[in-house]
């Protein structure tokens, strides 16, 4: 190791230089419309072996923050003013090829997607020897077996198997440790985490994230963590930086900033982040149930087979799921990717025939609708997806996108038709200024709220919500979880709400089924399934959420 | 790590401002700013490439307008000028002035890569969108016979269909075209398959919409840009086979004017009359690349 810094740990009683120090960092985009400041002002300190998490919304600049830090900024923005302080030199103006020496080797990072940040045409082991081979780390034989090393440091089981293997045929979370064994291959002073787990299932977070805690404390390698999930934060980070709209609202060691949060913004994320919400004080106002015991859904044990390869080979994605669910009532599936919680929720709208069991849907068998019928039949039942970029077209009007599904039933005069889209638009608090413009023209939350509304334009007895809020930022996440709850109890829907976030079904369900390789493995009433569960995998699902740490003393 | 800065910063150079404003705009405009917007949003390449396209356009419309010389009928004792003031790209063999020719052979030569292109695009497309709409046999049954039209070589192929056809400027443009179906096709299906597969599709099956409405609402429109964008860039490949097949004397019959004749025609005086081969194609050139560059924007357009 001939790195120039030295990470040893230090006595905590020594004062710690900062390791680096960002002061009045302003950065700036070019767009359409000339130069836009999105980063303004931004000052923070890390010291060696610590902790700082930068938390906001995105666009709030966190990651413009992090990428300015190496010098990764997209080809049109521009760090305009400020200093970033490496070990006390201003790197802030160094050019791509002065970066190159200290990136790898003295910072590195940990990019957000595993599945998009591995080249798919090169094995894992070429890609780990490739940043020792750039910084000259030995030869031939020495890199080879370091890669060895570095991948079994990451907790990858079978090493040498894996160097040899491509990126796709690797899970996510295996992949993220492949990114990570990239970043400290070098042992850096500072590793950048830019949503190191946001893609990740819960439980594999949890995991990812004790593996960077645990290599923090062996090397002493500070981190600058950005994450949206404040939970994470609590959980991980000594500091915690708030950014909204490119500036500091707020930072201090996390203790302090969770306990008194001074602004306003801090706050309200703090109430919005499900991860941390004080388990609900208040038990939800439940609408009575309108008509007695009246099943909106009854799922009698389905099996859903998929041929794989050949006929012969058959995979089980589910396997025997059996739950009812009341009117006017939200059931959650809980379970990672891969329990076969989508397919479940795919049955029941009718897109794929069960290869046995039998599906209720308002006292309809779905599993033997066809044709038309099948088509009727959707009127009852609508599909909420997780990704509102890729569920609307992008070339419709948002009018269009709404009134769509009237369309396709009993064509109603142009005017009704008009008069529906804008009321259910007001429903789900969109302005109606947005009638006219095309999806990309809006907000994650919304284009959620646009797919809410062509859901509901049908007046449909049950939602089915695919990860419906996944895909958005906590603050978003609230708002939405919000309008459904104003929405069931306006209109007495029934939901089937799908998702691998326990900390949001524990908010917004009334019963939740755990789903596990395509086992049910828990169900019932939900605060008996967190109070009491029924399996280990239950009980390793609640250890998983995120934001128990910093929330449990206080 | 530097791998993937480099792709970063490759996908994104393309779209920095490779193209400053090409003149400083007029004082004298009133809505200065607006005009200013309009200007530096103009790219130079771009628009001298639909120049040029204007001006092969207009001399395939209105030839007589640029020149008042015959294209077939030449002038005694004016054989093999070299470009001067009276012929300004000089004369051929037997005395006809070399723009006229080429002027008039704009019509020959573009009408023939429009029909090559909509014979590719029309049958092609239909293909494709059959195909991947379908799935199953239909698309098994229809790719593979692309396959096999991908599979010969297609200057072969439509070498044998004008033979099987007869000589001449339309049949030589139909040969073409064929040969660019399958390419059409492949690139349909693919496009089809995968908005069919995206989330507003399932989305708009699942809020009740029939087949056939989710198609020409959805499916088509969304996979129809980058069709169109090839076709485009097919335009410019169309013309340069075409004149292919004139030079090698399978397109139109020699007095008529066609680009690619006129390359060949004028490779025999090569020595002494270099302008006769090299004009010619160095107008092929410029609108092959104008029409790539035309297709190039659209294809950034829709992305």
């Amino acid at each position: 190791m001939t790195t120039a810094i030295n990470i040893r740990p230090v006595p905590a009683d020594v004062p710690k230089l900062p390791l680096l120090e960002i002061s009045n960092l302003a950065v700036g985009y070019r767009g359409s419309d000339g130069f836009q400041r999105v980063v303004h002002e931004v000052c923070l300190l890390v010291r060696p072996g610590e902790v700082v998490a930068l938390v906001g919304e995105s666009g709030s600049g966190k990651t413009t923050t992090a990428q300015a830090v190496i010098g990764l900024l997209a080809e049109n923005g521009r760090v305009e003013a400020g200093a970033v302080r490496l070990n006390g030199t201003d790197i802030a103006g160094w050019s791509q090829r002065q970066l190159d020496t200290i990136r790898g080797s003295r910072i590195s990072l940990i990019p957000q997607d595993p599945t998009s940040s591995l080249n798919p045409v090169k094995t894992i082991g070429a890609q780990v020897a490739e940043v020792l081979q750039i910084h000259r780390q030995g030869s031939r034989a020495e890199i080879d077996a370091r890669v060895i090393e570095l991948l079994t440091r990451v907790g990858l089981s079978q090493p040498e198997l894996r160097a040899k293997q491509y990126p796709h045929e690797l899970s996510g979370g295996m992949r993220q440790r492949v990114l990570i064994a990239i970043a400290i291959a070098l042992r850096p002073a500072l590793i950048i985490a830019d949503e190191p787990t946001s893609a990740l299932d819960v439980t594999v977070q949890k995991r990812i994230l004790d593996l960077i805690d645990e290599l923090r404390r062996e090397y002493g390698t500070a981190v600058l963590l950005v994450t949206h999930d404040l939970g994470v934060a609590a959980d991980r980070a000594n500091h915690i930086v708030v950014l909204k709209g490119g500036r500091i609202q707020e930072q201090g060691p996390t203790a302090e900033v969770l306990a008194f949060p001074r602004s306003e913004y801090t706050r309200k994320l703090l109430a919005d982040a499900p991860s941390l919400g004080k388990a609900r004080a208040v038990p939800r106002i439940r609408s009575p149930l309108i008509s007695g015991s009246d099943d909106a859904i009854a799922v009698e044990s389905l099996v859903q087979d998929f041929s794989i390869g050949g006929n012969r080979e058959v995979f089980r994605a589910v396997d025997g799921v059996s739950f009812t669910v009341k009117r006017g009532t939200t059931h959650a599936i809980v379970g990672e990717s891969g329990s076969g919680k989508t397919t479940t929720a795919r049955s029941i709208v009718g897109f794929q025939k069960p290869t046995s069991g039998r599906i209720l849907v308002d006292g309809i068998d779905v599993t033997i609708l066809r044709g038309e019928n099948l088509r009727q039949f959707r009127k009852t039942i609508q599909l909420v997806y997780q990704n509102p970029f890729a569920s609307l077209d992008p070339r419709q009007t948002i009018f269009q996108i709404v009134e769509e599904p009237l369309l396709n039933f009993d064509p109603l005069p142009r005017e009704d038709r008009a008069k529906k889209v804008h009321a259910i638009l007001e429903r789900v608090g969109l302005p109606q200024s947005v009638l006219a413009r095309k999806p990309r023209a809006l907000s994650g939350g919304q284009r959620q709220r646009v797919a809410i509304a062509r859901a509901l334009v049908l007046d449909p007895q049950v939602l089915v919500l695919d990860e419906a809020v996944s895909a958005l930022d906590v603050t978003v996440q609230a708002q939405i979880l919000a309008l459904l709850d104003e929405l069931q109890q306006a209109l007495g829907l029934t939901y089937l709400f799908i998702s691998h976030d326990l900390a949001v079904v524990r908010q917004i369900s009334d019963t939740v089924s755990v789903l596990h390789n395509g086992r049910q493995v828990d169900s019932g009433p939900v605060e008996d399934v967190f109070l009491r569960p029924g399996s280990s995998y239950t009980r390793e699902l609640i250890s998983a959420i995120p934001g128990q740490r910093g929330i449990g003393q206080h | 790590m530097t791998g993937l800065n480099t792709i970063g910063r490759s996908l994104l150079r393309d779209d920095a401002d490779i193209l400053k404003s090409p003149s400083p705009p007029s004082r004298r405009i009133v809505s200065g700013a607006a005009w200013l917007k309009v200007v530096k949003g103009l790219q130079p390449g771009l628009v001298l490439a639909w120049f040029v396209m204007a001006i092969v356009v207009l001399w395939a419309l209105f030839p007589q307008w640029f020149t008042s010389y015959s294209a077939t009928v030449g002038v005694a004792r004016q054989q093999l000028r070299a470009p001067n003031a009276e012929h300004w790209l000089g004369t051929d063999a037997l005395g006809r002035d070399l723009l006229a020719r080429i002027i008039y052979g704009a019509g020959n030569s573009l009408s023939g890569a429009f029909v090559a292109v909509g014979v590719g695009l029309v049958v092609g497309t239909t293909l494709g969108i059959v195909a991947g709409s379908a799935r199953g046999r239909i698309d098994g049954a229809i790719m593979r016979g692309v396959d096999v039209l991908l599979s010969i070589p297609q200057l072969l192929l439509s070498l044998s269909i004008v033979i099987l056809l007869g000589f001449g400027i339309l049949n030589a443009a139909i040969a073409v075209g064929v040969t660019s179906i399958a390419s059409f096709a492949r690139l349909a299906r693919s496009e089809v398959v995968r908005v069919r597969a995206s989330d507003y599709v399932e989305a708009a099956f699942g809020s009740g919409g029939t087949f056939g409405r989710v198609l020409l609402r959805h499916i088509l429109p969304n996979s129809l840009t980058s069709v169109i964008a090839f076709a485009a860039l097919q335009l410019g490949w169309a013309i340069l086979t075409i004149s292919t097949l004139g030079f090698l004397g399978y397109g139109a019959p020699p007095p008529t004017p066609e680009w690619g004749l006129l390359i060949a025609e004028g490779r025999n005086y090569i020595a002494r009359a270099w302008w006769l081969t090299t004009v010619p194609g160095i107008v092929v050139i410029l609108v092959v690349l104008s029409a790539n560059r035309i297709s190039q924007s659209f294809g950034k357009v829709t992305a």
